[in-house]
């Protein structure tokens, strides 16, 4: 998926002043229709109440139980974050180390404007947006400022400064190291009632499949030609008359848009914003294994990295807390207990052995049967 | 005034320890492009290993507390020339894969430290004298400061010598110029690596157990490490990617200015966390003005 052809830089141009742009081509007829079915089987989910053993991540066997869903929303929400995130990495290149700093900002943006100045829900979530998209320009503008690891570093401190700002709790507008319990005063009544866990599923599925849209949309648009450009040699780009830092920082406010908008729909699922859950680096952390678990620069893979981690971070939180599990040996009771410890032996092991991640596995997989399809038929 | 000594001098002492938490990540960053995320967990697993030692050796002595000090940095060599080893190498030529592997090194051995000795703190035996006070005039100084800035100084000096003096430190400082000029010279960087992934290790190992010493109460957390390494990060941006004196410059610079926010403003505004916060501010001056920072190369 590199940008240049054989002939170097008039390769680049070439495609560049193309139509159809640059970028992976559209997904072809059998691709679409998996991911229309794909998406129709997640919507119907809510309805489905029979039972499925062992597998499910919430504590009952049920498929439309409350936990299963809850966890499945929470994978949409960090699913269209991480797609956010491989907008920045995958696509341009650029390794943040701050974007939970916006995503916090979604969610106590929303949570403060909705629950300590009490306004109405349509502002709040524009103001936040609005506010969200300037923060993201003034501070992408100076973390730009540097390169490589620079620009990983001051990300990375920016959002600590974030973090420390919100524990701080100014003029008791966070709520410190508890959190903020979002008031539900404002909200309409299908988001608080008895159906709300499966209309907030549907509103976590609805936002996933905008923000792949809106992806889709921007990574296959002339400027997102220039961004693959910018990642596979940004001082080639610069020498074609493009200018980087403009598009790096569109690609930083897209990038960031997209977790401020993903912290606000966490909000509304989880009902509470506390600064271990949306403001550590640590998520930061997760948003960045999940990218690359699935495959940075693919778009699908972003997704199915947070599902899978997602899942199987709540799927190990449920085995670490059956009673039974107290019996067993330390040896495999200590590390079975943290999902951290076994999330980051897949990453490392993905990372030494399959550095595509889980997309590029199934493209080798696909690559080996189709050379056994054309060995079966040698016309 | 008084005060103000006893903070500047605790301010020091602060810095000493991210000196040797930045100086290991500068000099790895500096020859080899990798920035070690990891790092933190090699100063978690040294106080660690500086716990257990105490905790089997008989207690009050000076000779007893030099032992734990070389397990410490022992485990953080061990450790690193380890991850060096066995996930670095695989992975030469891909930056980003390095960086990502150090991620997940973090994640998977902080996440064993919490299933093992769960989130709460333990306690370190350390002597006596470690934990008292000093009163030189009108001064109260902390015994753990002094320890702190001590072994700061003879970190640098050994540094210095190493880089200067040996062999490998002499490798080290032209492969950090320039590493295909040191390869074509028929050198084996690749060992060089190595050997300053120990010298990092070690550092940061000692780093651990003078933090937990000195800064910590004598107290020991899965997640210490992760919380120093940001500062140490910060450190390494401000004094420039690669630079020794640089990262010992900016150690000071960040703890003194972290100190000083947190005492005379940070106390009286309700805002605890305006020390940590300034930090950061200053690495945004600091990277607008220079963003090479303040000793580092030019890009």
């Amino acid at each position: 998926m590199t940008v240049t052809g054989g002939s170097g830089m008039t390769g680049i141009v070439d495609r560049l002043k193309q139509r159809p742009p640059a970028g992976p081509p559209a997904a072809p007829r059998s691709r679409r229709v998996a991911a229309a079915a794909l998406i129709a089987v997640f919507a119907l989910i809510p309805f489905a109440g029979f039972t499925v053993p062992w597998v499910l991540p919430g504590p009952a066997d049920i498929v439309n139980s409350t936990g299963t869903l809850d966890v499945l929303g929470l994978g949409f929400v960090f699913a269209a974050v991480a797609l956010g995130y491989d907008v920045l990495f995958g696509f341009t290149g650029l390794l943040s180390f701050g974007q939970v700093l916006y995503f916090a900002f979604g969610a106590y943006g929303l949570d403060i404007t909705l629950s300590v100045w009490n306004w109405p829900l349509l502002p709040a979530i524009g103001a936040t947006l609005a506010a969200g998209l300037v923060l993201a320009l003034v501070l992408g503008a100076i973390s730009l400022r540097g390169r490589g690891i620079a620009f990983a570093m001051v990300t990375l401190a920016f959002a600590q400064a974030g973090y420390y700002l919100i524990e701080d709790n100014p003029h008791s507008l966070t709520g410190g190291d508890t959190g903020l319990v979002m008031s539900t005063g404002r909200l309409p009544e299908m988001l608080v009632g008895v159906a709300s866990t499966r209309n907030l599923y549907w509103l976590a599925l609805v936002f996933l499949i905008l923000v792949y849209a809106l992806v889709s949309l921007v990574t296959r648009s002339q400027t997102g030609a220039v961004w693959l450009a910018i990642r596979d040699n940004e001082r080639r780009a610069e020498v074609l008359g493009f200018r980087p830092l403009r598009f790096k920082l569109a690609s930083f406010a897209v990038s960031s848009l997209i977790a401020t908008a993903g912290g606000m729909v966490y909000l509304l699922l989880v009902g509470t914003a506390s600064p271990d859950s949306v403001a550590s680096t640590t998520v930061t952390v997760s948003i960045l294994v999940m990218v690359v678990l699935g495959g940075a620069g693919t778009r699908w893979g972003a997704v199915a990295g947070a599902m899978v981690y997602v899942y199987l971070q709540q799927y190990l939180l449920k085995v670490a807390a059956e009673p039974s599990f107290a019996t067993w040996p330390a040896v495999f009771r200590v590390p079975l207990s943290q999902p951290d410890f076994l999330l980051g032996v897949i990453f490392v092991l993905f990372i030494l052995f399959a550095p595509g991640g889980l997309s590029g596995l199934a493209s080798r997989v696909a690559g080996l049967a189709a050379a056994g399809r054309s060995r079966k038929e040698p016309r | 005034m008084s005060t103000f000594v006893a903070i500047t001098i605790s301010g020091l002492a602060l810095g000493a320890v991210y000196f040797l938490v930045a100086s290991g990540l500068s000099l790895i960053y500096g020859l080899m492009d990798v920035l070690n995320f990891a790092h933190g967990v090699f100063l978690t697993l040294g106080a660690y290993a500086g716990w257990a030692v105490a905790a089997h050796l008989p207690q009050q002595h000076w000779a007893v507390f030099l032992v734990t000090a070389a397990a410490a940095t022992a485990t953080g060599a061990v450790v690193a020339t380890a991850t060096e080893l066995l996930l670095i190498r695989p992975l030469y030529g891909n930056p980003v894969g390095q960086i990502l592997v150090t991620i997940g090194l973090d994640l998977a051995l902080v996440g064993l430290l919490l299933g093992g000795f769960g989130s709460d703190s333990r306690s370190i035996q350390v002597p006596g004298w470690l934990t008292a006070v000093t009163t030189i005039g009108p001064e109260r100084i902390p015994n753990g400061d002094f320890a702190a800035l001590g072994t700061g100084l003879a970190v640098l000096g050994a540094l210095t010598w190493f880089l200067s003096r040996t062999r490998y430190g002499i490798i080290i400082r032209a492969g950090a110029e320039n590493r295909d000029m040191v390869r074509a010279l028929g050198i084996d960087v690749g060992r060089a690596f190595t050997v300053v992934f120990a010298v990092g290790g070690a550092a940061a190992g000692l780093a651990g157990l003078l933090n937990s010493v000195a800064f910590s109460s004598g107290l020991v957390s899965p997640l210490q490490g992760d919380q120093m390494l940001i500062f140490a990060f910060i450190v390494v941006v401000i004094g420039g990617l690669g630079s020794i004196f640089g990262a010992a410059i900016a150690a000071m610079l960040v703890s003194l200015v972290q100190v000083y926010v947190t005492f005379y403003a940070g106390s009286g505004g309700g805002l605890a966390q305006l020390g940590n916060m300034s930090v950061v501010l200053v690495l945004a001056i600091v990277l607008l003005a220079r963003p090479r920072g303040l000793l580092g190369r030019a890009a």
